[in-house]
């Protein structure tokens, strides 16, 4: 049964196109997820829930490598968008990560290991204090978050640690956009011995300071991430400093 | 009675089971003294067991020389009643080409003969032949009840190896894995290319290294034009009397590097990889569409680091 819309649900129905404002939903999971009431209990406690299709959550919906399943956050559809957080409802760490866009645009694009098929969720705050849901399924073979990193069998990862690369794309179908790659093992703390040892925060500026997106990382990030930005209109090199659990830090420029 | 009729219950269990098992091998000569089995240009599944690889074999003067196991002991079980189908002699030497799962996990059927690979190719079996048979029992389920991992016993190096009275050119290779072992049979002028060659079928990608692999291809091209050569038996799909399959193979691997390469340099996601279409001269290839989804997992990430730095 889909419930009536509240006052505020159709105000913004009436400004969107009819197949979108269709799709909007109060109550109902669209993803017909038995943790959906967990997830929305864990995250979204007490607060305005709407599902949104103009959240667009992007990822196989067979993903061949449980360690590395590519997701796509773009939120850009929406305006004022304050805060992102993507969680996995049936991982054993639910939560991968949240950003909060400033001088950038409601855009990510990162890698995520995931135990088992699940949905993997957007939810996306606006000034107004709403919180728009968008989602997909994504199917897999399972084993990502208790399979060891790569770096656990190999010591390169040691010297390498928090070794950025990155570039920025100024033409092109790419253009206003940032990628970085970080070399770190985002261990979980699900392999037997091996504690959790993961990236917890990044954030990019312009070369003025001025921020453009910060970012919180959770252990099912997968090793040694690679994160697309969509930076805007702004030019020149951006700074990312962050740093991961144990208290490393990094620093890196990007050139434009 | 009543442990009676449960033991008459089990057997026909059994008896429906076996015949739901039968890969229905035959062996398929393709030069005097020189059979195949060829597997199905398809995914893994439990429909076909796994049966979607070749294998062969040689009856020499003294004995028979077996190329590749397949993807269970059914399997390898089944491959040895074909064989002795074609001929009474025994076999005498198993020879695993590489260290992927439907290559080696029939080695069981064989215990007790002189199972050979390169070094590191049973490095590797030794290393992950158990998670390998893990993944083959997700995806083709029971037809593997049973199989468990043998791994090779004695050691091949590149150069002329007579076995049972033949002459046999062992090429040492790799790109398709760290270690691919190709076959030339002198007298019959067959060439077992293990995977490095795929036939109407696009190539698996889990530990290639495509510079390696199309170097490899170069060198296997160069013996399709000896003299002698005859036959090119592909580690998947038909074999051939030409150099068509190898070239099949280098312009899907050309075509897969540039690709990725293209797309890492322009700045794509790996999502917005996995959204490319096919190109048209491929996209009728069986398997096209999954084999690119799987390599992109597998290669775009090291295409993506060379573009970011």
């Amino acid at each position: 049964m889909k419930f009536p819309l509240t006052m505020a649900a159709i105000a913004l129905a009436a400004l969107m196109p009819p197949a979108d404002a269709a799709a909007l939903q109060e109550s109902g999971d669209p993803l017909a997820s038995a943790r959906w009431g967990e997830m929305q209990k864990a995250f979204l406690a007490g607060q305005q829930v709407l599902f949104d299709p103009r959240v667009k959550v992007s990822a196989p919906s067979t993903a061949e490598n449980p360690l590395q399943v590519p997701v796509t956050v773009d939120a850009t559809a929406l305006s004022n968008v304050r805060e992102v957080i993507v969680f996995a409802d049936f991982n054993p760490i639910v939560q991968v990560l949240r950003f909060y866009p400033a001088g950038s645009g409601a855009y990510l694009g990162f890698r995520v290991k995931l135990q088992q098929s699940t949905p993997v969720r957007a939810a996306v705050r606006t000034a107004d204090g709403l919180w728009h849901v968008g989602g997909t399924w994504v199917n897999t073979v399972g084993g990502g978050c208790t399979a060891p990193s790569a770096a656990a069998s190999s010591p390169e990862w040691q010297q390498r640690l928090n070794e950025v690369s990155g570039r920025q794309w100024s033409e092109g179908p790419a253009s206003g956009r940032l990628r970085l790659r970080i070399v770190h093992p985002m261990d979980t703390g699900l392999v037997a011995g091996t504690p959790a040892f993961y990236l917890e925060e990044i954030a990019f500026a312009d070369a003025a300071g001025q921020p453009l997106m910060r970012l919180q990382t959770y252990e099912p990030v997968a090793e040694n991430p690679v994160f697309t930005l969509q930076r805007g209109a702004l030019a020149g090199p951006i700074e990312a400093r962050g740093r991961d659990n144990n208290g490393n830090l990094f620093q890196a420029r990007i050139a434009p | 009675m009543k442990r009676r009729f449960l033991c008459c219950a089990l057997w026909l269990a059994g008896a429906v089971q076996a015949a739901g098992f039968d890969y229905g091998l035959s062996a398929r000569p393709v030069a005097p003294d020189v059979h195949v089995f060829i597997g199905r240009s398809e995914d893994f599944t439990t429909a076909n067991g796994g049966n979607i690889v070749n294998t062969g074999f040689i009856v020499a003067a003294q004995g028979v020389i077996v190329i590749d196991s397949g993807p269970s002991l059914r399997y390898g079980q089944q491959m040895r009643q074909a064989i002795a189908a074609v001929t009474p002699r025994p076999p005498v030497l198993l020879i695993n080409t590489h260290h992927h799962p439907d290559h080696f996990l029939g080695n069981q059927a064989f215990s007790g003969l002189p199972i050979a690979a390169l070094p590191s190719t049973i490095r590797g079996i030794a290393a992950d032949g158990n998670a390998f048979a893990e993944n083959l029992f997700r995806l083709s389920g029971d037809w593997l009840l049973g199989t468990e991992v043998l791994v090779p016993t004695q050691a091949l190096a590149a150069g002329p190896l007579a076995v049972a009275g033949r002459q046999l050119e062992l090429i040492a290779l790799d790109g398709h894995t760290g270690a691919d072992l190709a076959i030339y049979d002198s007298a019959s002028g067959v060439l077992f290319a293990g995977d490095l060659v795929f036939n109407g079928r696009a190539p698996t990608t889990p530990h290639a290294d495509i510079g390696h692999w199309l170097t490899a291809l170069d060198q296997l091209e160069a013996l399709t034009r000896r003299p002698g050569f005859t036959t090119l038996v592909p580690g998947h799909g038909a074999p051939t009397p030409d150099a068509a399959p190898i070239r099949q193979t280098r312009a899907w691997l050309t075509w897969l590097r540039e690709s990725l390469h293209q797309a890492a340099e322009a700045g794509l996601d790996m999502n917005e990889v996995l959204a490319r279409p096919l190109p048209p001269e491929f996209a009728d290839l069986p398997v096209a569409a999954s084999e690119y989804r799987r390599s992109v997992g597998h290669l775009f990430p090291a295409a993506e680091q060379a573009a970011l730095k």
